[in-house]
C-alpha cells in the first residue's frame, strides 16, 4: 500500500509499455498478418456495442465485449454492470476514469499513475499474480496483456477479463475506449470522450501547416531504440505530414534499435526525447554527444522533450500528444517560412 | 623405460607446443597472418557503415589526418564527425574489447586447466550484470559513468566471493573448486539480478540492451575510459605466458618446479579479471568470445601459451570488430545486439575448426 513514488517510478509505463508494443509487433509481424494502419481499428467498436447501442447506461447487461486486439473477433461475457474493476493497464485505467467508471474501479496497477484519484496499489501488470488480483474481489479485470495463463486462470475464478493490448491506430485506441463502455455500463460517456478527443485531433491537424518530406527521430531510449511510422505514435506524426527515419530499417521491426551513425546521417528535422525522465536525456545533453553537435535538429533547437506516459499511453490523452507534436511542427514551419 | 617420474609431465609440455592445423605456417608466418586479418577487419570496419560513406572519400579523410597533409575528402564536415566521432571509436573499442576479452579467456582456461573457462566463469559477468541492472533500475541518478562503474563493482565483487569461497573450501589447492564456486557464485547473482530487473521491470529494455552487448561509444571517452585497465591486463597477462606454460602441466608439477601456484593463480585472475570487468562495463555482456577465439587459435597455432595469448589478442580483436560490422550492417540501419552475432558467427565457425582439426590428427 505504501507507494514509492520516485520520477523514475513514474516512467515505468512508458518504456514497458513499449517493450510490450515491440514484443507484440513481432508476434504481429511473425504471423504474416501486419497491422494495416487505419482499417483494423474502425470496425471493432459498432461491433463490440452492438447489444448496448440501443439502451444506454445500466440497463444493458449482460454485455460481449470484444477482448484482444482491434482486428479480435473473440468476446468476453460480463454479467452485471461492475463494480469492483481492477485495471492492469495504465492506459485503460486513464479511460476508465475519463468516461466517468471511475468510481467502479477498485484497484489499479503500480504503473497507473494518473489520474491522482485511481487506487494504486501493488499489483504488477507486467508479471500479474492472480492470487494478489483476486484479492481484490474483482468483477472485471482489464489488462494490456493478452497473456493467456492469466485470463484462464481468472476465468477459473469466475472472473472475466477484457485484454486491451497496445493499440495500432488512433482508432483502436478509440475503439477500445468504446469497449470500456460498453463493459462498465458507460458506453454514451465514452462516445462522447471519443468524440471529443477526435474534434481536438482534427482541430490540431487542420490548424497546422503540413510539414510534407519532414522527418523526425523519436527517442525511446538511449540506445536509439525508436518507432517507424508505421506505429501508433508513428500515425500521429504522420498526421503532420512527418516521416521517421527509421523507416528505412523496413517494416518487420516496428520498434528498431538505429546505429547512431544512421541517426545523425539522417539528419532529422525534429528529435523527439521520450526518454528524460526515465534516462536523464536533454536537448543539451543529446547535443554533447561526440558527433551530434552539427545536427540540424541539434543547432535549429528542434530537439523536444515529450511526457512519456502521455507518448506511451493510448488513452484520452493522446490529444495532449498530438497537440504537442502540432506546436512542435508549426514552430518548424515559422522556423523555415 | 626408464622414466623418472618427471618425464611424462616434461613430454606433455613439449606435445603442447604443437601446431595443428596451422603446420605448415612457419613462425613468422602465424604473426603475418593475425596482422593481416587484423588489418582486413580494421579496413572493414571503417568502411562499412549505415551511414553511407565513400570508401574513397573515408580513405582521403583517413590520409588527410596524417600532419602536414591537405586533401579535400569529399565529406562533408557532418559526415567527418560520423567518421572521426562515432564510427572510428566504435572500430577501436571493439578492438579493444575484443582483444582483452580473448586474451583473457586464455589467461582463465590456463590457470583452471578447463577448456570451458571464460571470462565470464568465477561470476565475473553475473556480478557486472547485477552492478549494471542496480544502476539501470536506479536511473540517471548517478551519473553517466554509474552503469560502467557498477558493472565493474559488482564483477569484482562476485570474483572475490567466488575466491573466498573457494579458497574457505579448498584451501587454495584445487583450481575445480574454485570453478565450482564460481558457478556458485554466479548462481546466486544470476538470481538476485533477475529478481531486480523484474521487479523494476519498467527498465526491462535498457537491461536486455545492456545484456546482450552493445558498442555503443560516447565518442573517445569509453575508449579512453578502459585503455589504463585494458593496457595494464594485457601487459601482466603477456608477463606470464611462460609460467601459464608451466602451469598446464599440473599444481604439483608446476609448485615443483618453484612456482607459487596459489599466489600467482590469484594474480592471472585478478589480472584477467581487471580487463574483462572493464571492458563488460562499457560494451555489455559478449559472450563466446573468451571460448572461441582461444581454442580457434589452439586449434589451429598450437596450445603454447607464448603464442596464444598475442595471437589470441590480435585474433580476438579482428573478431569482434567484423562482428560488430554485421551487427550494424546486417538489419541497417537498425542494429543487432552484437552479443547474438558473436554467439550465432562463433559457435559454427568453432564447430567447423573442431571437426576439421578431428579428421587430420
Amino acid at each position: 500500500m505504501i507507494q514509492p513514488h520516485t520520477p523514475s517510478t513514474r516512467t515505468r509505463p512508458a518504456r514497458l509499455t513499449w517493450l510490450g508494443a515491440a514484443a507484440l509487433a513481432l508476434a504481429l509481424a511473425a504471423c504474416g498478418s501486419p497491422a494495416t494502419p487505419s482499417a483494423s481499428g474502425t470496425t471493432d467498436a459498432p461491433a463490440a456495442t452492438t447489444p448496448a447501442t440501443t439502451t444506454p447506461a445500466a440497463a444493458s447487461f449482460p454485455v460481449d465485449v470484444v477482448t484482444g486486439a482491434g482486428d479480435s473477433t473473440e468476446t468476453v461475457t460480463i454479467a452485471e454492470r461492475p463494480d469492483a474493476i481492477v485495471s492492469l493497464s495504465p492506459t485503460a485505467t486513464e479511460s476508465l476514469f475519463a468516461i466517468g467508471a471511475g468510481d467502479q474501479v477498485v484497484a489499479v496497477d503500480s504503473q497507473s499513475d494518473y489520474p491522482a484519484e485511481a487506487p494504486i496499489t501493488d499489483l504488477s501488470g507486467y508479471t500479474p499474480n492472480v492470487e494478489a488480483i483476486l484479492a481484490h474481489e474483482p468483477d472485471l479485470v482489464v489488462a494490456s496483456t493478452r497473456d493467456a495463463d492469466l485470463i484462464g486462470s481468472l476465468a477459473n475464478a469466475g472472473v472475466p477479463t477484457l485484454a486491451l493490448p497496445s493499440a495500432q491506430t488512433l482508432d483502436e485506441a478509440y475503439g477500445q475506449i468504446e469497449r470500456l463502455g460498453t463493459a462498465t455500463g458507460h458506453l454514451a460517456d465514452a462516445k462522447a470522450v471519443v468524440a471529443q478527443m477526435d474534434e481536438r485531433i482534427q482541430a490540431a491537424v487542420d490548424a497546422t501547416p503540413k510539414a510534407e518530406g519532414a522527418t523526425y527521430f523519436h527517442e525511446l531510449d538511449p540506445t536509439l531504440y525508436t518507432v517507424t511510422s508505421d506505429t501508433f505514435i508513428g500515425e500521429v506524426y504522420g498526421m503532420f505530414g512527418l516521416t521517421s527515419i527509421a523507416d528505412a530499417a523496413g517494416t518487420t521491426d516496428l520498434y528498431p534499435q538505429l546505429s547512431e551513425e544512421y541517426v545523425v546521417a539522417a539528419d532529422p528535422d525534429l528529435i523527439f526525447l521520450s526518454d528524460t525522465q526515465c534516462c536523464g536525456v536533454t536537448p543539451a545533453s543529446l547535443g554533447e554527444r561526440a558527433g551530434w553537435a552539427g545536427l540540424s535538429a541539434v543547432t535549429g533547437d528542434r530537439v523536444h522533450v515529450l511526457d512519456e506516459d502521455v507518448a506511451s499511453r493510448w488513452g484520452p490523452r493522446v490529444v495532449d500528444f498530438v497537440e504537442t507534436v502540432s506546436d512542435h511542427v508549426t514552430a518548424l514551419q515559422t522556423a523555415h517560412a | 623405460m626408464s622414466a623418472t617420474p618427471r618425464t611424462p609431465s616434461l613430454a606433455r609440455v613439449r606435445r603442447l607446443d604443437v601446431p595443428r592445423l596451422g603446420r605448415g605456417i612457419g613462425r613468422s608466418g602465424r604473426w603475418l597472418v593475425a596482422g593481416c586479418v587484423l588489418g582486413i577487419a580494421l579496413l572493414t570496419g571503417v568502411m562499412i557503415g549505415p551511414a553511407g560513406l565513400t570508401a574513397s572519400g573515408v580513405a582521403l579523410e583517413l590520409v588527410n589526418a596524417i600532419p602536414g597533409v591537405t586533401l579535400d575528402s569529399g565529406l562533408t564536415s557532418q559526415q567527418q564527425a560520423i567518421l572521426w566521432q562515432i564510427r572510428l571509436p566504435r572500430m577501436v573499442l571493439g578492438a579493444l574489447v575484443g582483444a582483452t576479452l580473448a586474451v583473457a579467456g586464455a589467461a582463465y582456461q590456463g590457470v583452471f586447466r578447463n577448456p570451458l573457462a571464460d571470462p565470464y566463469l568465477l561470476g565475473v559477468s553475473a556480478g557486472a550484470g547485477l552492478g549494471a541492472t542496480l544502476a539501470i533500475t536506479q536511473g540517471g541518478g548517478i551519473g553517466p559513468f554509474g552503469v560502467p562503474l557498477a558493472a565493474f563493482a559488482g564483477g569484482l565483487l562476485a570474483v572475490s566471493a567466488t575466491y573466498a569461497l573457494g579458497a574457505s573450501v579448498g584451501g587454495h589447492r584445487s583450481s575445480t573448486i574454485i570453478v565450482l564456486a564460481g558457478v556458485a557464485v554466479a548462481a546466486f547473482f544470476s538470481a538476485v539480478q533477475t529478481f531486480v530487473q523484474q521487479w523494476f521491470d519498467d527498465s526491462l529494455l535498457a537491461v536486455y540492451s545492456w545484456m546482450l552487448g552493445r558498442l555503443s561509444t560516447n565518442g573517445w571517452s569509453d575508449v579512453i575510459m578502459v585503455l589504463p585497465y585494458v593496457l595494464a591486463s594485457w601487459v601482466l597477462l603477456l608477463l606470464h605466458r611462460r609460467t601459464l606454460d608451466v602451469l598446464a602441466v599440473g599444481d604439483v608439477e608446476a609448485a615443483s618446479l618453484g612456482i607459487n601456484v596459489p599466489r600467482v593463480r590469484l594474480v592471472l585472475v585478478l589480472v584477467a579479471t581487471l580487463g574483462t570487468t572493464a571492458v563488460v562495463a562499457v560494451s555489455g555482456l559478449i559472450g563466446f568470445v573468451g571460448i572461441v577465439v582461444p581454442h580457434a587459435v589452439r586449434l589451429i597455432f598450437g596450445t603454447s601459451h607464448r603464442l596464444l595469448l598475442p595471437l589470441a589478442m590480435l585474433f580476438g580483436a579482428a573478431f569482434l570488430v567484423l562482428a560488430d560490422v554485421a551487427a550494424r550492417s546486417v538489419v541497417a540501419p537498425a542494429e543487432l545486439p552484437i552479443g547474438v552475432v558473436t554467439a550465432f558467427v562463433g559457435a559454427p565457425f568453432f564447430l567447423v575448426v573442431l571437426r576439421r582439426n578431428r579428421s587430420m590428427t
